[in-house]
């Protein structure tokens, strides 16, 4: 198994975070995992990506050319990663602002209207989790309950409170993502 | 502290394994993308644990003086910064060669000349392992490819250092340093007491007893005749250093017709576009220089007996191609492929370059 994933979205949206998460599942799952985001002087409204890979072998290089997975979160990401998805891969969008849609035929495409349900849910903060739970229904590479484990193992202590926070996003992600294509 | 598993930037790889392998002191000043290094250092408060001294310098130049130092005193000492910053310690690295001072300096990379950008780059390669300032002398460079030889190089850059005391470089940079991978830090070692510094390294100024000789460092000496026989023991230390420690490594070369020559995370992204090319039945081969001083120059030697085309791929305007000309005396062509100015290549561009090499 290998996923070579992109998240790309406006920095603020927990890009680089919800990576991590993906990573640290990756890791309680004893695979080999890599992590590497546009660093820059990335700021709140400006953009943000991460790159991760999953793997049960050795990772060789952590900057890629073309993806299994791409997550855009903004009509930037979406006009910049849409042609990078490998023939046969997967595309997931959250529509809002997003005027001009994903055409190709040649990959699976997912829409999940996650600004809309972490407005719903009142906690914008959820963001992130209601789109990591809707990729990984679309592309169970991870277990959700590896997810809480990495969740507990990264969080410090005084913000394990919010870890069944955490779980109802991420299956609101899950119920909530929409096959397109 | 037990061996542990976990997922760190290799910055912060770097932080961890210092403490936990057994350094005494870390000075530096913020820079990017190195940061994280102080920051983790900071946030680990190793101070309450093993007694290890963190400080934030005034400067960069204070920090690497503070190198010489610590390392006089046979202390496990270190300190990091990128490209501009490490171009202000120049001064205090060749100080610490003629002093004959052991210490450990990590440069994470980014794109130059001049303050240039905060993306990562490869760059300061000539500067790296032609010692960077003035005089005649030599650096270990130890360049790491993953995060895990992040953590590794701390421990073997201080046994170097130690070993035949001097400066050491860890030539890293901001790919490496910024992204994270699953690292095994190595179980906690505890510091040198002042007895066991003074056992192991009898030249160290540990503290002058009663009747003892003073132990002086300097690198001035105004009878030449002095002068030179000093040189002539450093370039001794060296040429012994040329035959005992080069390290390598070397992926599919034995029936490889085009063989990369990379080095750090250059040296990641082009096992990918060899992957790529293998696909397509081409035959690629990888030597990744893991010591960059001394430089694996018969190893390289050897490979042009077998192969017929080398391609240099390095993430500046084309550095270390030098010593792969040096190494195989012009019996192969040698080409370059580069990004500069903090642009990073992707597997696909090293791949047309590698096809393009082909058919050259």
């Amino acid at each position: 198994m290998k996923k070579e994933i992109i998240i790309a979205g406006y920095g603020g949206q927990g890009v680089l975070s919800m990576g991590k998460i993906l990573a640290y599942s990756g890791l309680m799952e004893d695979k080999e995992v890599s992590w590497m985001p546009a660093y820059g002087p990335e700021q709140r409204g400006g953009t943000a990506n991460v790159t991760i890979i999953l793997s049960d072998k050795e990772i060789s290089s952590p900057i890629l050319s073309e993806y299994d997975i791409a997550v855009v979160l903004n009509q930037a990401s979406l006009f910049k990663f849409e042609g990078k998805v490998k023939k046969g891969g997967t595309l997931i969008y959250d529509a809002n602002g997003i005027a001009e849609l994903p055409s190709r035929n040649d990959i699976s495409i997912y829409s999940i209207p996650a600004t809309e349900t972490a407005v719903e849910m009142r906690n914008t903060k959820a963001f992130n989790m209601i789109v990591l739970g809707g990729l990984l229904k679309a592309e169970p590479m991870v277990q959700i309950e590896n997810v809480l484990k990495g969740l507990r193992k990264t969080l410090p202590e005084r913000h394990h409170h919010l870890i069944p926070m955490n779980e109802e996003a991420l299956n609101k992600g899950m119920e909530i993502i929409e096959k397109i294509k | 502290m037990e061996e542990e598993i976990v997922l760190l930037k290799g910055n912060e790889a770097i932080a961890h394994a210092a403490i936990r392998c057994g350094c005494d002191g870390f000075f530096g000043y913020p820079i990017t993308p190195q940061s994280e290094i102080l920051e983790t250092l900071a946030l680990e408060k190793p101070w309450e644990t093993t007694g290890m001294v963190v400080l934030q310098a005034e400067s960069e130049l204070a920090s690497i003086n503070m190198i010489y130092g610590g390392g006089a005193t046979g202390k496990r000492v270190m300190t990091s910064s990128s490209s501009p910053g490490i171009a202000l310690m120049q001064e205090g690295i060749t100080y610490m060669a003629g002093a004959e001072i052991p210490g450990l300096i990590i440069n994470v990379q980014r794109g130059g000349p001049g303050l240039g950008t905060i993306q990562p780059s490869q760059s300061d390669y000539i500067q790296a392992t032609r010692g960077g300032g003035n005089g005649d002398y030599n650096n270990i460079v130890l360049a790491p490819a993953t995060v895990q030889e992040m953590a590794d190089f701390v421990d073997l850059g201080f046994e170097l250092a130690f070993k035949y005391r001097m400066p050491v470089m860890m030539l890293s940079d901001g790919v490496i340093g910024q992204m994270m991978e699953k690292v095994k830090l190595p179980a906690f070692k505890a510091r040198l007491t002042r007895e066991q510094i003074e056992e192991r390294y009898p030249w160290a100024a540990s503290g002058r007893r009663g009747g003892q000789k003073p132990r002086v460092f300097s690198s001035l000496d105004l009878d030449p005749a002095v002068m030179e026989q000093h040189n002539k023991d450093l370039q001794e230390k060296y040429e012994l250093i040329k035959r005992e420690e080069v390290r390598c490594e070397m992926t599919r070369c034995e029936d490889a017709d085009i063989v990369i020559v990379a080095f750090g995370s250059a040296a990641r992204i082009s096992r990918k576009a060899m992957e790529m090319c293998r696909e397509k039945g081409i035959k690629v081969g990888i030597i990744r220089p893991i010591t960059l001083w001394p430089f694996p120059t018969n190893e390289i030697k050897q490979l042009a007996k077998t192969c017929k085309k080398f391609l240099c791929v390095e993430i500046n305007a084309g550095q270390m191609i030098d010593d792969i000309r040096l190494a195989v005396e012009g019996s192969r062509p040698v080409s370059f492929y580069g990004r500069c100015g903090g642009m990073v290549p992707t597997p696909d561009e090293i791949e047309k370059a590698i096809i393009e090499c082909q058919n050259s």
